[in-house]
C-alpha cells in the first residue's frame, strides 16, 4: 500500500507490524533449519518455536502446550470443529452453529451434515446476537459442539461467550469459538470464559498470513486431520511455518499489549467515524450492536445506494474498504450476515464496511468522513429510489 | 475487473437525471440482488430526441445504463429497439462475465420505454 493510500479494511488483513517482521527475519535468512534436527541450529529454531508458543499462549491466557501452530483461520476451523468432534466415541449426533459465521465454520459444519450429523444454523437478533434461550431451545440430547463466532467479521457483533459457553457446559456440550476477528480487539482469557476449543490467524493481528493457531483446552482430545510425521504434538503434521510461527507468536504478544495501549485510540477514530457518518447523510443505519462490537469495526447502510459502486468511487479516492453487497460477491448473493441479521438485498445492497487498524490517522478520518457522504449524494442523485440525494 | 471505458461511463454517466415530463418510461429491476433502472424517453417524429436514466446499481449498472442513452440518442425507435445487452456490452469494451446477466438491464431497460411509448400512441 502506498503512503498516499487510506487502509480501512484490516478486517480483511492486517500489514505486517515491523517489530514482528523483524522477529521474522532470522528465520526467514540464516535460521533456517529444520526444528526437528538434533544439532544445534535445529535446536535453537526448536526453542525460538517454543518461545512463540509461550507467546501466544500467554496472550489467551492458556498454557503452551494447549496450543497447535496451523496454516490459519480456516485450518484452525476445520481442526477445532472436526477434530473434536470426530474424536468423540459416538459417531453421530448433532451439531450447532449460527447463521453468521464465516464459510470457514458454515462449511466445515455442513460437511459433517454431509457425513450423517444433524446441524443447526441457530439465526441471531436484529443485531447479529446469539440470543440464550434460542440457543437453549436448540440444545438436544446429542448435541456434540456448538461452535460460535466471537466477533463477526462483517458487522462486528461481539458475542456473549462467556454466558453461552456456561449455558453449553451445563448441558454438557462443547464449544469451539472462530476468534479470528476479536483476538487482539476485545480482551480474551480462555480460563476465564472455559472455552474448549479457539481459532485465530496471524495476518488480521499484524502478523503475516497462512499462519494460526487452535487452542484446545487441557484434557480434550482432538483427531488430527493432517497426517505425517507427528509434528506439532501428532495433532497436525508437517515441518513447522517457522517464519510464520515466529511472526504469530510476536503479533499475539504485541496484539495482548496493544489492548490497551493501540486499541483505546482506534476505538475513539472509529466512534467519531461512525458518528460523523451517521449525521452526513439522512437514510444512514448501523449494522450490527452499537455497544457490542469490535473496537475497530465501522459497518453503515446506506439506503438507495449499492455498496460496488460505492467501493470503486472510494478507491479512486484512494480509499480502501469492503461491502456486503451483493454485486461484489463472486456468487451475486447478498452477504449471508446482512441477510441474517434481517435486512433485504436491497437494504444490504448500500453496506459499507470500514474497518480501522492502529496505522489510521485522525487526518484519515477527516478525509474519509469527506469522501463517504459526497460519494452517497453523487450516487442517491443517480438513484430511481429516494429523494435523490436531497 | 471493469475496462476503462466501463470506469469512465461509471465515474462520469451521460445523461444522468430524472426527466420532466417524458414521452416514456421505462423501468426494470432484477428482483434477486435489488438492482433497478429507469429509463426517460423524449420522442419526435419517432426519434429519440432526448434520453436519460437512474440507477440503482453497481458501477457495471451505472455504466451500461450511460452507454446505452449513447447508443440510443438521435435513433429511431425501430434503430433503437435492435440495440442488445451485446451492443452495450461491446461498446464498454467488455464487461466481467459474472457482469452480463444482471447488471447488464440497459437494453431492456429501453426496450420496456419504448414499449410504454408504443403503447400510449395507438
Ligand atoms: C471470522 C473469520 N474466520 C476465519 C477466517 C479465515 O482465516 P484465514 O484467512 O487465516 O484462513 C477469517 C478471515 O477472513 C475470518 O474473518
Amino acid at each position: 500500500m502506498t503512503k498516499d493510500r487510506i487502509y480501512m479494511d484490516h478486517s480483511g488483513t492486517t500489514p505486517i507490524d515491523p517489530l514482528v517482521l523483524e522477529a521474522m527475519m532470522p528465520f526467514l535468512t540464516k535460521n533456517y533449519a529444520n526444528p526437528s534436527s538434533i544439532y544445534a541450529e535445529g535446536r535453537e529454531v526448536r526453542t525460538a518455536i517454543d518461545g512463540a508458543r509461550q507467546q501466544v499462549a500467554s496472550a489467551l491466557n492458556a498454557k503452551s502446550n494447549n496450543i497447535i501452530f496451523t496454516s490459519g483461520g480456516t485450518e484452525s476451523d476445520n481442526l477445532g470443529i472436526l477434530g473434536s468432534v470426530f474424536s468423540l466415541k459416538e459417531k453421530n449426533g448433532h451439531i450447532i452453529t449460527t447463521t453468521i459465521e464465516h464459510p470457514a465454520v458454515t462449511r466445515t459444519v455442513e460437511f459433517l451434515g454431509d457425513h450423517g450429523y444433524d446441524t443447526t444454523f441457530l439465526p441471531v437478533n436484529k443485531f447479529g446476537q446469539v440470543e440464550l434461550d434460542v440457543l437453549a431451545d436448540a440444545i438436544r440430547d446429542d448435541t456434540r459442539l456448538i461452535s460460535i463466532v466471537y466477533g463477526n467479521n462483517e458487522v462486528g457483533t461481539v458475542q456473549d461467550m462467556k454466558e453461552i459457553i456456561k449455558l453449553a457446559h451445563e448441558r454438557d456440550v462443547l464449544v469451539h469459538t472462530d476468534a479470528v476477528q476479536a483476538v487482539a480487539k476485545v480482551p480474551i482469557d480462555v480460563k476465564d470464559i472455559g472455552v474448549d476449543l479457539l481459532s485465530l490467524s496471524g495476518h488480521k493481528i499484524y502478523g503475516p498470513k497462512g499462519i494460526g493457531a487452535l487452542y484446545v483446552r487441557d484434557g480434550l482430545k482432538i483427531t488430527p486431520l493432517q497426517h505425517g510425521g507427528g509434528h506439532e504434538n501428532k495433532l497436525r503434521s508437517g515441518t513447522e511455518n517457522v517464519p510464520g510461527v515466529i511472526g504469530l507468536g510476536k503479533a499475539m504478544e504485541m496484539g495482548e499489549t496493544g489492548l490497551t495501549t493501540e486499541m483505546p485510540r482506534v476505538k475513539a477514530m472509529r466512534d467519531r467515524l461512525l458518528k460523523g457518518l451517521m449525521e452526513a447523510q439522512e437514510e444512514t443505519y448501523l449494522n450490527g450492536h452499537p455497544e457490542k462490537r469490535l473496537p475497530h469495526n465501522a459497518h453503515v447502510r446506506f439506503s438507495y445506494i449499492e455498496g460496488e459502486a460505492l467501493l470503486l468511487n472510494l478507491d479512486m479516492l484512494g480509499i480502501a474498504a469492503a461491502t456486503g453487497s451483493a454485486c461484489s460477491s463472486k456468487s451475486l448473493k447478498a452477504s449471508h450476515v446482512l441477510l441474517a441479521i434481517g435486512l433485504t438485498p436491497e437494504q444490504a445492497h448500500g453496506s459499507l464496511r470500514l474497518t480501522l487498524g492502529k496505522n489510521n490517522t485522525d487526518e484519515e478520518i477527516d478525509n474519509v468522513l469527506e469522501a463517504v457522504p459526497a460519494i452517497v449524494k453523487k450516487l442517491r442523485a443517480m438513484s430511481p429510489l429516494g429523494h435523490g440525494g436531497q | 475487473m471493469y475496462s476503462k471505458k466501463v470506469m469512465d461511463h461509471f465515474m462520469n454517466p451521460r445523461n444522468v437525471g430524472e426527466m420532466e415530463n417524458p414521452d416514456a418510461i421505462g423501468e426494470v429491476g432484477n428482483p434477486t440482488c435489488g438492482d433497478l433502472m429507469k429509463m426517460y424517453l423524449r420522442i419526435e417524429n419517432n426519434i429519440i430526441k432526448d434520453i436519460k436514466f437512474q440507477t440503482f446499481g453497481c458501477g457495471a449498472a451505472i455504466a451500461t445504463s450511460s452507454m446505452i442513452t449513447e447508443l440510443a440518442m438521435g435513433k429511431t425507435l425501430d434503430e433503437a429497439l435492435e440495440l442488445t445487452r451485446d451492443d452495450v456490452a461491446d461498446n464498454l469494451n467488455g464487461l466481467p462475465p459474472v457482469k452480463m446477466h444482471c447488471s447488464n438491464l440497459s437494453a431492456d431497460a429501453l426496450r420496456a420505454a419504448i414499449e410504454d411509448y408504443k403503447k400510449k400512441h395507438h
